[in-house]
Formats: C-alpha cells, sequence, structure tokens
C-alpha cells in the first residue's frame, strides 16, 4: 500500500509522517505521531470527541483526509498546558466538576478554546452553540457549560502552545 | 480494495478523473465521503480531491450568487452577500461539521441531511457541473436523478437572491435542541404581487429519498393572499403525494402528521 | 451546582460529623481527564498491531450452510481469519461464573444465528481498512428461519425456537420454573375483598446505553506466556473469567488493565471483545485490537431489554391497594447475558415502595430475535418502576384521589413487611413525596404532610401473610440432571435450619454506625412472625442464584 508523506505543525512543534491513502487525520495523530488526546467515538461526525483546530478553526479529526493537512497547524488537548501550568479551560474543568468519564473532555476543550479565542466573553448561548457538535453521553453538559463561562471569566482566551 | 487519493489543481482535470471511474469518488469537505471510508465502503477505492482556489468563492453575477461548490458552510455563514442563506448554513452541524461541510457535498447528503440542498430547492438554484459535459441545470432536475450524477464533479450553484429577504423562509424540525440531523426541513419562497402569492416554490428535506417540492401545497398558495384560511388550505395539503419515510427519528405517520403543523406556523411566520 | 441538604429528616438516625460525606471532593482522575492524558484502553501503541472485524448476520434468524473465507484469506493485509472452531470452548454464558443459567451464546457462531449483527468470522489484519475490506469477501450460505420479535409471540406454542438451549423461549429459574415467582399472601383473596380492580399494560423499548468510547479490547503477548489486555470493560474479572472459560487458558496467563471507561452505563459488561482479542494474539502472536465502531455500538452493543409489564391491583375506595398482580416479560433478546439476573432484581423490588398485604408476580425472561440485552443503569428495576408509577397514576385517577396523597397512603414505613419477607427500614417515600409537592407548590391535606416514615409502620404490618397461595404453574423437567440450579442445590443441606433472616431483621430501626449512636426513637419491635409457608424455608432468596449461600 502506497504511503505519503505528509508535514505538519502539531501544537507548534513540525511533526513528518507517512500516511496511508485514505487514512483519517484521527488514526495517523494517535498511531502515526503518538498524540493520544483526541478521541474515537463514531468515525462519522456525529460525537465531536477527536476535535482538533486545524489553522484555529474547530474540525474533526475522523473525517479529515490525512494528507490535506500538509503544511497546516493542527492543535489538540495536548498543547494547551504550558509545562505544568493548565490553560485556564483546563482548570476550570477541573474545579467545575466538568469532566465525568472524561473521554469528551477533550473534544469539548477543543471546541471551547477555539470560542474563546474567537470569542473573549461569550454568552451562554454562544457556548452551547459552540459545543453543539460534542456529545457528552454522561450528560453533564451544564458543568460544562459553567466552566467555559469560568474560564472566560478567568482569561480563557490566553494563547498557549 | 485499499484506497487511493488523487490530487488535482484544476476543475477540468477532477471532473475527468471522477468521469473516467466509476469507482471514484469526489472529496469536499469529508463528511460524507471520509464517513463512507471510515466505514469501508467498498463501493469505491478512488478519492478525487481538488485543490483549485475558485472552487472555494462565492461572487455575484447579475441577480444572482454564484457560489463555489468547495464553500464550507462556515463561510456561506460568514459572506455578506449570502445572508439569506446564513439561517439555513448555521442550522447544520456544529461548527466543527460547518467548518468542513461544503455546498456542494450538502446536494449529495440524504437521510436526514441536506438542508442546504432543500433551501436551493426551493429558492430556484442552477447546478453548473464542470467538465467536458460541463453545463446547467435546475436544482430540481439535478436531485431527482442525483444518483446518476454521482461521477460528474459539481463545480457551483447559482442561487437567484430573493428580492425582499422577507419572503424567503426556512425551519428545521430537530429532536435535540439545540442541534439535531433533520427530522424534516421546510424552505418556502413566497414572492407577493399586489398582496398576492406569485410563483410559491415549498420545498421540503427529508421527507423523501431527497428534498422534494410540495407541488400541491405550492399550488394552493398560488394568487391566494397569505391569509390564515389560505395557510390552512396549503397546510391541509402538506404531503398531498408526498409518502414520508419512516427512519430512526420517526415513523412516516408521524412525519405525515406534524408535516401540516410545521408548515403552518412557517408560512404564518411564527417563530418558535 | 447547589444541594439542598433537608437535614430535618431522620436528624437522630444521621452523623454528619463526617470528613468526606457530603464536601466537594476532587475525583482522582480529574487532571488525566482535562489533560487528555487519561489511560483508555486504545491508548496504549503496540507495533505491529493487527486489527479484528467481524463477519456479521444479515439476517435476524437464520441457519449457517457453509462459511467460504477463501478469497478473503487472500485479500492483501490478511493474517487470519477464525471461525467458531478456533475457539477452544465456544458456548458461554456470562453468569456462569456465578453458576446461573446454562450456557447458551458461542463467541462466534457456526451453525445458526439468532440477531442480526451475530458475529459468525473475525478477520484479523495489518490494517483496519485491510479487516474490512476481507470482511466483505466473506460468503456465508444462509438459510433463513421465521423470526420473532414479540415477547408474547416468542412463548406461544409453535413459535420460532430462537435459543436452543431454551427452547419455550424462556429462560428456566432454579432448574425448575419457566419463569420467576413471587407469592406473597394471596392476590385472588385480595381482588374478591376490593372494593374494584384496576389493570394496566405498559411497555418499555430497548436502550442503547452508547458510551461514547466504543467497547473494545487489546490483546499483547507478554512475558513469560502471557497475555496483556486493555480493556473498556466495566466488569474486569467477569472479562478475565469469561476469556479464561472461552479460551481455555488458565486465569493466570492472563494480565488484564482496565479501570479507565469512556463511558459504560452498563453497556460494558458482556466481554465480547477480551476473548476476541486474546484469541486474535494467540493464533498470531501478534498485538491484536477489536473494537465496535459507532455502527456496531448500535446494532450489536446489548441495550437495556425492552419489557411488557401487564399490573392488576385490587383497591379500596380510600385508595388502599390490598392486592397487585404483575406478568412481566424481559425481552433478552437471543441469549441470556443479564435478563435473567435483572429479573431477580426486579421481582425482589416488587411491589415497589409500597405495602401491599397481597403480591404475585411472575416474570418470564423471553428469547427473541433480537439484539441480547444486558445491564443498563438500574436494569430489573427501571422498567417496572416506569409501570407500578405509571400504574399509580391510573390508580389515583380511577379512584379520585391526589396522586401524591394516594403514594403517601400506600407507602412503605419503617418496620412494615415486604414482599420478599424483609422488613422495611430507613423507609423516606412519604418524606420525599412531602419535599417534592412542596417544591412543586402541590396542595397536600394536613393528614398528608403530616404523615413520617418513622410513624404508624411495623405491628400488623410487619407481619407475614397468615397464608401465601403457593402453586407449581410453569414447572418444567428436564433441568435439574446437569443444570446450575441443581449443583447448587445439592451443596444445600436438605435440613437446613430455620433461616437467619428473623433474628436479622429483628434488630431495632438503627444505621449500623461504629460510633456512639443516640438512642433510637423506636422502641425495638415485636419478634417477627414465623415465615408462614414451610417450603420458603428451604428456598430462601438470593440475589443470584435463588438459593443462599451463607
Amino acid at each position: 500500500m502506497a504511503k505519503k508523506p505528509v508535514q505538519f505543525r502539531l501544537n507548534g512543534s513540525e511533526k513528518a509522517v507517512f500516511v496511508d491513502e485514505g487514512q483519517n487525520l484521527l488514526d495517523v495523530l494517535r498511531r502515526g505521531v503518538g498524540d493520544l488526546t483526541p478521541k474515537y467515538g463514531c468515525g462519522q461526525g456525529t460525537c465531536g470527541t477527536c476535535t482538533v483546530l486545524i489553522d484555529g478553526e474547530p474540525h474533526l479529526s475522523c473525517l479529515t483526509l490525512a494528507e490535506t493537512i500538509d503544511g497546516r497547524q493542527v492543535s489538540t488537548t495536548a498543547g494547551l498546558a504550558r509545562g505544568s501550568e493548565l490553560h485556564p479551560l483546563q482548570a476550570a474543568f477541573m474545579d467545575g466538576f466538568a469532566a465525568q468519564c472524561g473521554y469528551c473532555t477533550p473534544g469539548m476543550l477543543m471546541a471551547a478554546s477555539a470560542l474563546l479565542e474567537r470569542n473573549p466573553d461569550p454568552s451562554r448561548e454562544d457556548i452551547v452553540e459552540a459545543i453543539s457538535g460534542n456529545i457528552c453521553r454522561c450528560t453533564g453538559y451544564e458543568p460544562i457549560i459553567n466552566a467555559i463561562l469560568a474560564a472566560a471569566k478567568a482569561g480563557g482566551a490566553r494563547r498557549y502552545g | 480494495m485499499p484506497v487511493k487519493v488523487e490530487t488535482y489543481d484544476r476543475v477540468e482535470e477532477a471532473a475527468r478523473a471522477l468521469s473516467a471511474s466509476r469507482s471514484a469518488r469526489f472529496l469536499g469537505g469529508g463528511t460524507l465521503v471520509m464517513r463512507a471510508v471510515n466505514a469501508g465502503d467498498q463501493s469505491f477505492d478512488t478519492i478525487i480531491r481538488l485543490r483549485d482556489p475558485d472552487f472555494r468563492t462565492i461572487r455575484m453575477q447579475g441577480d444572482g450568487l454564484v457560489i463555489g461548490a468547495g464553500v464550507t458552510m462556515a463561510a456561506l455563514v460568514a459572506n455578506r452577500d449570502a445572508v439569506f442563506l446564513a439561517p439555513v448554513a448555521r442550522v447544520i452541524g456544529g461548527p466543527a461539521i460547518r467548518n468542513m461541510a461544503t455546498v456542494g457535498g450538502n446536494l449529495f447528503a440524504s437521510g436526514n441531511y441536506g438542508d442546504l440542498a432543500v433551501a436551493l430547492l426551493a429558492l430556484g438554484a442552477t447546478v453548473q457541473l464542470a467538465g467536458s459535459g460541463s453545463r446547467s441545470m435546475p436544482i430540481d432536475e439535478f436531485l431527482r436523478d442525483r444518483d446518476r450524477h454521482a461521477t460528474s464533479l459539481v463545480q457551483s450553484v447559482t442561487v437567484p437572491r430573493p428580492r425582499d429577504p422577507a419572503t424567503f423562509r426556512f425551519t428545521k424540525v430537530s429532536r435535540v435542541k439545540p442541534k439535531g440531523v433533520s427530522l424534516m426541513s421546510i424552505a418556502a419562497l413566497l414572492p407577493q404581487s399586489g398582496g398576492r402569492v406569485q410563483g410559491a416554490r415549498v420545498a421540503y428535506g427529508a421527507m423523501g429519498p431527497m428534498p422534494l417540492r410540495a407541488i400541491a401545497v405550492e399550488r394552493a398558495l398560488e394568487g391566494q393572499a397569505l391569509d390564515a384560511a389560505a395557510i390552512d388550505r396549503a397546510a391541509a395539503l402538506a404531503v398531498e403525494g408526498i409518502a414520508p419515510p419512516t427512519d430512526a427519528l420517526a415513523s412516516s405517520w408521524y412525519r405525515a402528521e406534524v408535516a401540516g403543523v410545521h408548515l403552518k406556523r412557517l408560512l404564518a411566520g411564527e417563530r418558535r | 451546582m447547589s444541594i439542598e441538604f433537608r437535614k430535618e429528616y431522620f436528624a437522630d438516625e444521621r452523623d454528619d460529623n463526617l470528613n468526606e460525606v457530603g464536601k466537594p471532593t476532587q475525583r482522582q482522575d480529574a487532571l488525566g481527564h482535562v489533560t487528555g492524558r487519561s489511560p483508555y484502553f486504545d491508548d496504549h501503541l503496540f507495533d505491529g498491531l493487527l486489527h479484528i472485524r467481524c463477519v456479521r448476520s444479515p439476517h435476524h434468524h437464520a441457519r449457517i450452510r457453509r462459511i467460504d473465507t477463501s478469497e478473503a484469506e487472500r485479500m492483501p493485509g490478511v493474517v487470519r481469519i477464525i471461525t467458531g472452531k478456533d475457539v477452544p470452548h465456544n458456548l458461554n454464558t456470562l453468569l456462569s461464573l456465578l453458576d446461573f443459567g446454562l450456557d447458551d451464546e458461542p463467541l462466534l457462531s457456526d451453525k445458526k444465528v439468532a440477531y442480526k449483527g451475530e458475529p459468525v468470522a473475525a478477520v484479523v489484519a495489518e490494517t483496519e481498512r485491510a479487516a474490512r475490506d476481507a470482511v466483505a469477501k466473506v460468503r456465508v450460505d444462509w438459510e433463513e428461519l421465521p423470526a420473532v420479535f414479540d415477547v408474547e409471540d416468542a412463548v406461544k406454542p409453535g413459535a420460532p425456537v430462537v435459543n436452543e438451549v431454551y427452547p419455550k423461549n424462556l429462560f428456566v429459574y432454579h432448574g425448575r420454573y419457566d419463569h420467576q415467582k413471587l407469592r406473597y399472601g394471596d392476590v385472588e383473596a385480595g381482588f374478591r375483598q376490593a372494593d374494584r380492580i384496576i389493570e394496566g399494560r405498559y411497555q418499555m423499548s430497548p436502550i442503547e446505553q452508547a458510551p461514547t468510547e466504543t467497547c473494545g479490547a487489546i490483546a499483547a503477548p507478554e512475558t513469560n506466556d502471557r497475555y496483556v489486555v486493555y480493556t473498556s470493560t466495566q466488569a474486569l474479572f467477569f472479562s478475565l473469567d469469561t476469556t479464561s472459560k472461552l479460551l481455555k487458558t488458565p486465569s493466570n496467563r492472563l494480565h488484564f488493565i482496565g479501570g479507565t471507561v469512556g463511558g459504560g452505563f452498563g453497556g460494558k459488561v458482556d466481554s465480547l471483545h477480551e476473548p476476541m482479542a486474546v484469541l486474535g494474539t494467540m493464533l498470531t502472536g501478534r498485538p491484536c485490537k477489536y473494537i465496535f465502531d459507532r455502527e456496531e455500538e448500535m446494532q450489536v452493543g446489548a441495550p437495556r431489554g425492552a419489557e411488557r409489564w401487564y399490573l392488576k391491583d385490587g383497591v379500596m375506595n380510600d385508595g388502599r391497594i390490598v392486592a397487585r398482580k404483575f406478568v412481566g416479560y424481559f425481552d433478552s433478546g437471543a441469549y441470556t447475558r443479564l435478563s435473567s439476573y435483572a429479573i431477580i432484581k426486579g421481582v425482589g423490588h416488587l411491589p415497589g415502595p409500597y405495602t401491599i398485604p397481597n403480591v404475585y408476580a411472575d416474570v418470564y425472561c423471553v428469547f427473541t430475535n433480537r439484539t441480547p440485552a444486558t445491564a443498563m443503569r438500574g436494569f430489573g428495576i427501571t422498567g417496572v418502576d416506569f409501570a407500578i408509577e405509571a400504574h399509580m397514576d391510573k390508580v389515583a385517577h380511577e379512584v379520585g384521589l391526589d396522586p401524591i396523597e394516594l403514594r403517601i397512603l400506600n407507602a412503605y414505613r419503617d418496620g412494615d413487611m415486604k414482599a420478599h419477607r424483609r422488613l422495611a427500614k430507613n423507609t423516606a417515600l412519604i418524606e420525599c413525596c412531602q419535599v417534592a409537592a412542596e417544591k412543586a407548590k402541590w396542595p397536600l391535606s394536613q393528614a398528608a404532610s403530616q404523615a413520617s416514615s418513622l410513624r404508624d409502620g411495623g405491628g400488623e404490618r410487619g407481619r407475614l401473610p397468615a397464608h401465601t397461595a403457593t402453586d407449581q404453574n410453569g414447572l418444567v423437567s428436564g433441568f435439574t440432571a446437569q443444570s446450575y440450579a441443581k449443583k447448587s442445590r445439592a451443596t444445600q443441606p436438605s435440613a437446613t435450619p430455620p433461616p437467619q433472616m428473623a433474628r436479622h431483621e429483628s434488630a431495632p430501626v438503627t444505621p449500623r454506625v461504629e460510633q456512639p449512636r443516640p438512642q433510637p426513637v423506636q422502641p425495638a419491635s415485636a419478634p417477627p412472625p414465623p415465615p408462614a409457608a414451610t417450603e420458603q424455608r428451604h428456598t430462601r432468596f438470593s440475589s443470584i442464584s435463588g438459593l443462599r449461600r451463607r
């Protein structure tokens, strides 16, 4: 099977990897470059737990053909914290009990960080809209929404990584 | 069969490659094609990619808006000239889906998807196909045999802009708030002349194998003032000639029961 | 998010001087979750990992004439194809580990399939795509059989036999009955005494747990001829022992690692993935991953089963319920999994949190050609509670009583005897009703708002019925010889001393605490009456096998 070389920036560092034709970005991030923070939940764009930012905008990595990210910037949850200092969203998710089983959390964090980059002072409705493509089957939406509000108050728009 | 990917820089090349192979699919935003790849769909083994920037532009042409098939829902929402389509594009998926899903792809979306195509159908759009068989056709005709067009490359969609934005209405009925797939969607273009409806176009999504027109409703509205009596008469014909499907979201019976209710609200301009 | 504590209730029964309870405490896994570092089963990388995908039945019920894997074997990337004959012990039932039920389900079917999506072969390949492509090339020659999807149709004579281990499509309880029985007092006498009879039928659909992480496991060769298994299971030792049994491999060769689960809700106890992943590793010598995709999770992953309940109440004009009869059908799907156990649990819960002197239940665990059902959040209780509470509303409506008042009137209170022959303690239905009414600004009569779970219980209400009507309906034969129930019964001394329960339950109604406690408000209750029916001394209820083993 033919492999294709792909080069991109992941959370600020340069990555080069060979991908299978037809392979999706989620698979390449996880198995190709070892960033296990984005998760597989559906492979069909309905759950949102594989959400990553491509050039700053949220995308579903499971539906992204891996070779299309050549030369682009990808951000994942692995790039949110600065060393041991958590991103305000991460801190707020912890303080607000916004992670239960934790499986939707990386996708929620990426969707929320894209929102705060664009809109540092979002309303509740803005937040609901921003995470409307992310399913939390533990049904912990209220603490998640509250945590994003709290992170915004705490200056969650600060750019990390 | 392992999948292979072919990448082209020009629309004509991509169109040629697509029409040359029955086992090729054109990759728009990936929300349909990559989903099928992930599921191991055995009906195709080649993905055709296009890197032409022109494919992702929106421009005015006379009274119409020419929307490149590669334009995403997010780009549509952000475009000033496409304001009348923003309420439709905005209710498609979450932000990540809208950053990916394209106008061209939406024409091929089936089942509970394809809301934009419903709006384009009501608006009387035309579809431009690229390549040697380059041609333009009414969206009605395109949707009717859309499976046959799977090997043609949609280059753009031209949408007549409604003169009065208030004459175009759209509603999406979903089980999930704030976002879910469509139990049904309804789009209506209700131009009026001298206080009477002239040239009504009403379209449904998720009420058949593809977006379809509610011909009986259009006829009932034609030449009428949009008053309560006319709306009631039209709503009573909501599923005339239509056999709504049964799927995971709703039964055929349920769709038939509620279609008139949602149509009535839409025609009456009621916000839900 | 604020929690309101109503500490005025049961203040003397509760110690509020606790270090952790009632105070927020950080989850031990929170940091891992917010940094994306929590190690779910698939977050372990193995070089040379192989992928397993199953060939599944497109039919609800069919005989397998032939499975032809020859073309699939020649596909690029295919390492091995597994069929039923490769499974060392290809028949199991989950609860056999607790000596409950007969082995009825193969890991990979080779004779017959009884639900849509049942696996008949597994492809092990270099990539997931290669596995999918090969699955599409496996040819199965099916002989379609008539299928049955309705629980009551499935138990009619002449219905298609879904599960050949149980030819009447009914699970066999205790080796003796085709249903689980509850007999307490005499419902027929209760119905004769009642002013009116109120009946209802209630139906619940199956519910998919739909965890965001789909079910799966990775197995890999480990040192000293062992296998390491990372799994999403909610029941690690179930999965370990099930794997050990199906693969005839001592459990000390299986090193299972779990505990980080991306949502379970009961749907990750069925132990389907671990044996398959380990078998793949045994046969190829390489790490193997077997994971449901989303479609499989929804179609093949076992849901909460559907339930159908018929309720019949004998009610006095003042609202007292004097008799309640249940006939219930659990849709187990094609195999047993956990529905048999759900019924044991559910029957122990009847007639709900009410004191009713005559209770009867026949509950059937029915096999149909639907996806096997398993655990989900309170399974066995949730469905019948829906039926009971819907019926309570119906009763209230028909006798013209306020629905909350009806519940308070019939609520169990401390010291009451319950239908499963235990004294009620720490009851709080009345108080819950009162607070709910207060919150909803729902007016209650003075009597109802002054009622208390601590008062007016016990005494007559604490005694077993003088007479319990019993019967042999649904007696089956042919199941005792080799069945689980026979085995466990043999270990039971024939002259069992009177059950311990009576002495145990005569204790005053106080919580068990280590610290010195204030004197209980209630005096010690009277000695409980002896069990009414002698046969019950020998067939004591246990949560699983139906036989108490102490």
